[in-house]
């Protein structure tokens, strides 16, 4: 079955995703050991023993499912995606036991977001022979399979460029791997979660996000998995610093754009981020939470609005029917949101000087599209276009009326709505530097989206 | 004109607006006399201002010669009346859709005469696309200024909206202080502004997601593409089927992590997943609306007084409620969000103050002319035709200059806390319905009256029935917003009524009534004094207060008047006489005739010969019966030619009549003549007396004066009499000492 499963997804990799993936070691029989655990702590068989336990009461309340669970059952398994099937395979591995779970692999943080789930995975590198002996083999194949492949069904992916190498983490060597997949797959997720019997081996999941309460209860009553949910914005601080700690492999995590304006001569440069408080920490998923952080322990939500990714893609989606973030921005790419944004000068007819407002500013977004005459002018992309500027602008001058507010000078923005956006990084920099008539700084990190997921793999290795 | 009018109609594809033939004469009123213009082109209604004169019928009052007519006397009235034109000055403010401006501009160029004499002041955005017309760029943000024109000039100008409440409209009495507050603007885009002074001000914070957002987005993604339609659609929109909630995130856990479910975590984050066969006509409009309500929050700083402007809000209850509930939730109750009756115009209004500054507008008072204003909502999608119907898509405000400007009476004990009505229709659903329906039974009335006072017009007759059309369909529309004006009170039934009158030129409709009544009781007067002169002091006092509460029946009025007294502080009054007279009293006289000659005076007289000085205070204009301050100098001079205490008083200035600066029968002591308070103050008055149900009952029962007061009325309505626990003819005496 578990076979079946890495086949099944890997074979629907997307064929061109996979050009840097790294073979873990030569063919190997599967599941060929019987399922074993990992000796190599006194303590441990009581654990196993308990767990084994416990999971024998709970099989036998599976045993008799309510027409009503084995009707949500139906209806997820009508879902099963082709994606993921992988991570089953740790379900039948993880020794996890919170606290004591440091050294138990395979290590995982997750991240349950409004449209995506951000997932990390350490890779241990340093593993000895010993070690190697004692593994069990789906842990084996579990780290083969997300290691050796970009893509993972039709929706998860692996961001290979972001992947972090020779990392120490608790003592152990190893590369930091990012994967994500849409939300949307989670019900299908843990679904397959039960059908792989996830639960008999690991019982406690670090999760974080909104998604970590939302499938709580599913985790639970059709994974028999107990969530160990972690507030996101805990998460979020200790990954960010953490990652910022370990740079990106010998380069800088942190980065700004130099003449963002300017396409020429704009530059994306490193910035050495050595005094890193205070920060105004603006991520942009689906919402936006803006986020004054102090110190490590020291930090506070300022405010947050629900006009960030989500609404950009989803707004994209409607007004283009595109179907990808991706796709969405690229078509922005090639738009010209003036011909759909009322511009301080169409309406002054040129700069607004009482309140020092250029002409070229925004004064109503979306305002041509008022006009009849204007809305057929107007191509797709410059839609796409022009919802990407308002989403980036509005957001650009909340964080700027922040930044104000709480005498911050240094805004990272960060969170998936930046993927791949070159777009919005350089405008949210021009924004800033402009209304503050150069007082704040636009910084922007290479792991965008993915510090909640990496705190909350801090956290599951009680890492402060 | 009719061109204007039908071309403005047809252009809207609309069929509704198709169907409304607006009389041009109720939309661009007074244009020929107009002097200047002001127009604020906005992203999606344009508003225009314009100053004018209104040349109005008003009664006035002349003495006669007496010398050599003694032999006649009897039979002459005591003064003669003339009805004379006069000018007065009006601002007019009509805001209508982008579509209609050319046909009205050029309508009102057609009948502009002397146009190089005219200025046209322009703001806001398209202002600058009609360049020929605008003399010179607008600097000075004109909100704040027409803001706080309106605020000195319109008392119940600010409301908060209640959802749940009804109706959802709570009108906010001006504060003596306006500054400093922020002022949010949402027009095309958001503007949020604060306001320390007059001319200090400081731009906060914006956003360019807005009205023009919310409309551009909307027709690009409905089939809706007219302003007030999609915010129509956004009112029956539910958009939690687009808007990604807090609890789509969050499942049902985001009650234990202490936030709403409600909260929006990703506008139109649903959509990305949404199935597309959705209606998502309605529920886009109202995931929009949220979008941009919810944005214009963000920049809101610690203050108290948060007006929200501009016309994306144009008083639809969609908007105001998704508004005031977000205010409310992030500022934690803290700050309640305040709207404008008039938030379209400000800029209009601003705009049009800075061409106007050579009429001085600031300096006068304006008073809001019920009779030419659309009231609140009145084009609001959300109400039905036939409401709308009636001023289609152009509103319309109107002000009348006021003589004198007005001021608060120096001695209210708290000024900010000073509300005049007694009853608010508003709040009061039984005694809205009951004060409707007994100002309807009495419209029959009136417009007799109203024809009767003119016998020798022509046209009176049908003047008469356009007054009882206009004021019926005024008091139609209160039945369905009794918000539509500030708040209801009998006070402003009253008020709106007489606005209608004047606008059918029937200036003064009980003149000859009254003039007949005050020549009668002048003629009763010797007799009335002498018979008083001749009660001992204690059964005097009792006549005297006695004479001022029957008022139309002097003497039989002890009889009429119902027992006992509904209110009765006589005893405590009576005592207060036996002690050192006041200094000064102020009165507020009543009604012409037997009130003010046989029953004002003799206790006027009273007073003088205690040695108290006495400011007789009358209404400046005509209202019902009720004495002008030009009838009542005429009266006091033939009291004074036969009484040597009023006759010396008059001479030494012990005894002054002034104008109160209102045409109302009620009260408002929060906007008074400017020189009557002067006088107050220079007098010193320590005591006010207020007479008559309108006065003393409608208005200022519960007014709390810092010197002593004394308020008399006879409930000469049933329905009151039984509300206030009396029956008719109940009597208020109510004399009041404030607290040390």
């Amino acid at each position: 079955m578990l076979g079946e499963g890495l086949a099944t997804s890997t074979a629907a990799a997307e064929p061109g995703r996979g050009t840097k993936a790294k073979a873990a070691g030569g063919p190997e029989g599967r599941r060929q050991e019987p399922l074993r655990r990992r000796a190599s702590s006194a303590s441990v068989p009581a654990v196993g023993a308990s767990v084994e336990g416990a999971r024998r009461d709970r099989l036998g309340s599976y045993s008799g499912p309510t027409s009503v669970s084995r009707q949500r059952v139906e209806s997820l398994r009508k879902k099963r995606p082709q994606l993921l099937l992988a991570f089953i395979s740790f379900s039948l591995l993880f020794p996890l036991r919170l606290p004591m779970s440091k050294s138990f692999f395979p290590w995982f943080g997750l991240d349950i977001g409004g449209t995506l789930v951000k997932l990390v995975y350490f890779e241990p590198k340093d593993i000895t022979a010993e070690e190697e002996e004692e593994e069990v083999e789906s842990l084996k194949s579990i780290r083969k399979y997300l290691t050796s492949n970009v893509a993972y069904g039709s929706t998860g992916i692996r961001d290979v460029h972001l992947e972090l190498k020779d990392l120490t983490l608790c003592g152990r060597k190893g590369n930091l791997h990012f994967i994500r997949f849409p939300t949307h797959d989670m019900p299908a997720f843990i679904q397959m979660g039960r059908d792989k019997n996830f639960s008999s081996l690991h019982t406690v999941f670090c999760a974080t996000g909104g998604g970590a309460y939302k499938f709580e209860q599913d985790f639970l009553t059709i994974g028999d998995l107990q969530l160990c949910k972690l507030d996101e914005l805990d998460c979020l601080i200790k990954g960010i610093l953490y990652i910022d700690s370990v740079g990106f492999n010998g380069r800088s995590q942190c980065y700004y754009f130099e003449n963002p304006a300017d396409s020429e001569k704009c530059q994306k440069l490193p910035f050495d981020l050595k005094n890193p408080y205070p920060l105004l920490l603006v991520n942009i998923g689906s919402g936006v939470s803006i986020l004054a952080v102090y110190s490590k322990d020291n930090y506070k939500r300022v405010t947050g609005t629900s006009l960030g990714g989500g609404t950009f893609f989803g707004l994209c989606c409607l007004l283009t029917g595109c179907t990808t973030f991706e796709e969405a921005l690229e078509m922005a790419s090639r738009g010209d949101s003036t011909k759909v944004d009322k511009l301080v000068r169409d309406i002054y007819g040129g700069d607004y000087e009482r309140f020092g407002l250029p002409g070229w500013a925004v004064a109503s977004s979306f305002g041509n599209m008022m006009s009849k005459e204007k809305r057929e002018a107007v191509s797709k992309e410059d839609l796409a276009r022009a919802t990407l500027i308002t989403i980036t602008n509005n957001i650009g001058s909340i964080a700027r009326m922040c930044a104000l507010n709480e005498n911050i000078n240094q805004v990272v923005f960060v969170g998936n709505f930046l993927r791949i956006n070159t777009i919005a990084m350089r405008l949210l920099a021009y924004a800033l530097d402009y209304w503050s008539k150069g007082q704040l700084k636009a910084l922007f990190s290479e792991h965008e989206g993915y510090f909640g997921a990496v705190g909350a793999l801090l956290e599951l290795l009680k890492i402060p | 004109m009719a061109e204007c009018g039908a071309s403005g109609s047809g252009s809207s594809g609309d069929s509704l607006d198709k169907s409304i033939t607006l009389p041009p004469d109720e939309i661009f009123r007074n244009l020929e006399n107009a002097k200047r213009f002001a127009i604020d082109i906005g992203g999606s209604l344009t508003k225009l201002a314009y100053y004018s004169t209104v040349q109005h019928k008003v009664a006035k009052v002349r003495s006669f010669d007496h010398s050599g007519k003694d032999t006649e006397r009897d039979h002459e009235p005591p003064y003669e009346i003339s009805v004379q034109e006069e000018i007065t000055a009006r601002l007019h403010f009509i805001k209508f859709e982008n579509t209609y401006i050319e046909a009205c501009l050029d309508f009102i160029k057609d009948h502009l005469v002397n146009t190089e004499t005219k200025v046209i002041q322009a703001t806001g955005g398209g202002a600058y696309k009609f360049k020929d017309l605008i003399e010179e760029k607008l600097r000075l943000n004109p909100w704040c200024s027409g803001w706080h024109f309106l605020f000195r000039n319109i008392p119940h100008e600010a409301f908060v909206y209640q959802k749940d409440s009804d109706p959802e409209f709570r009108f906010q009495t001006n504060h003596p202080h306006i500054f400093p507050y922020l002022l949010v603007n949402i027009g095309s885009g958001v503007s949020i502004v604060k306001v320390e002074t007059e001319d200090r001000f400081e731009w906060v914070g914006g956003s360019s997601i807005g009205g023009g957002t919310f409309w551009g987005l909307g027709a690009l993604l409905t089939k809706t593409k007219k302003f007030d339609e999609l915010l129509h659609l956004a009112s029956r929109g539910q958009h939690s089927n687009v808007d990604m909630l807090v609890r789509d995130v969050y499942g049902g856990a985001h009650q234990t992590l202490g936030l709403s479910g409600n909260l929006i975590a990703s506008s139109f984050g649903k959509s990305a997943t949404a199935d597309q066969d959705l209606p998502l006509f309605f529920l886009l409009a109202k995931s929009l609306l949220h979008m941009i309500s919810n944005d214009s929050l963000d920049a809101l700083h610690s203050l108290d007084r948060v007006y929200f402007g501009g016309f994306f809000i144009r008083g639809h209850p969609v908007t105001m409620r998704t508004i005031t509930y977000s205010i409310n939730f992030f500022s934690k109750g803290e700050v309640q969000a305040l709207f404008l009756r008039h938030e379209g115009y400000l800029g209009a209004i601003g705009a049009f103050l800075k061409g106007a500054e050579q009429d001085n507008p600031n300096q006068y008072s304006w008073g809001e002319n019920y009779a030419g204003s659309s009231g609140l909502m009145s084009t609001s999608p959300e109400l039905g035709p036939a409401q709308r119907a009636r001023s289609g898509t152009f509103d319309l405000l109107e002000m009348d200059r006021l003589e004198r400007p007005l001021v608060n009476l120096p001695l209210l004990l708290d000024p900010p806390s000073y509300v005049p009505d007694t009853v608010d229709l508003t709040d009061d659903a039984l005694a809205r319905k009951y004060w409707l329906t007994c100002f309807e039974e009495a419209l029959d009335g009136v417009v007799k009256r109203a024809v009767a006072s003119q016998p020798d017009s022509v046209d009176a007759a049908e003047r008469a029935e356009k007054f009882r059309q206009k004021y019926w369909n005024k008091l139609q529309t209160l039945r369905q917003q009794p918000f539509a004006y500030g708040t209801l009170t009998v006070r402003s039934l009253l008020d709106t009524r007489e606005h209608c009158l004047n606008e059918f030129n029937f200036p003064d409709p009980y003149s000859k009534v009254k003039q007949r009544e005050n020549g009668v009781a002048l003629r009763c007067f010797p007799g009335v004094v002498r018979s008083l002169d001749t009660l001992g002091w204690e059964e005097r006092q009792l006549a005297l207060v006695k004479g001022l509460l029957a008022g139309n029946v002097f003497d039989w009025g002890a009889k009429a008047v119902s027992e006992p007294w509904l209110v009765d502080s006589y005893s405590e009054w009576l005592q207060r006489l036996k002690g050192p007279p006041h200094k000064c009293a102020l009165i507020f006289a009543d009604n012409s005739g037997i009130d003010i000659i046989l029953g004002v005076f003799p206790f006027v007289r009273e007073l003088l010969l205690r040695g108290t000085e006495v400011i007789l205070a009358c209404n400046s204009g005509p209202a019902l019966n009720d004495v002008t301050h030009g009838e009542s100098l005429i009266v006091a001079e033939r009291i004074a030619g036969m009484d040597p205490v009023v006759h010396s008083a008059l001479r030494e200035e012990r005894l002054l009549l002034v104008q109160t600066g209102s045409s109302s029968p009620c009260l408002d002591l929060s906007r008074l003549d400017k020189g009557l308070a002067a006088l107050v103050r220079e007098r010193g008055a320590d005591l006010v007396v207020i007479e008559g149900m309108g006065r003393a009952v409608h208005t200022n029962y519960h007014a709390a004066l810092c010197c002593e007061s004394l308020k008399l009325a006879v409930i000469k309505n049933a329905w009151l009499a039984e509300r206030l626990g009396g029956r008719l003819f109940s009597v208020i005496f109510k004399y009041e000492v404030p607290a040390e």
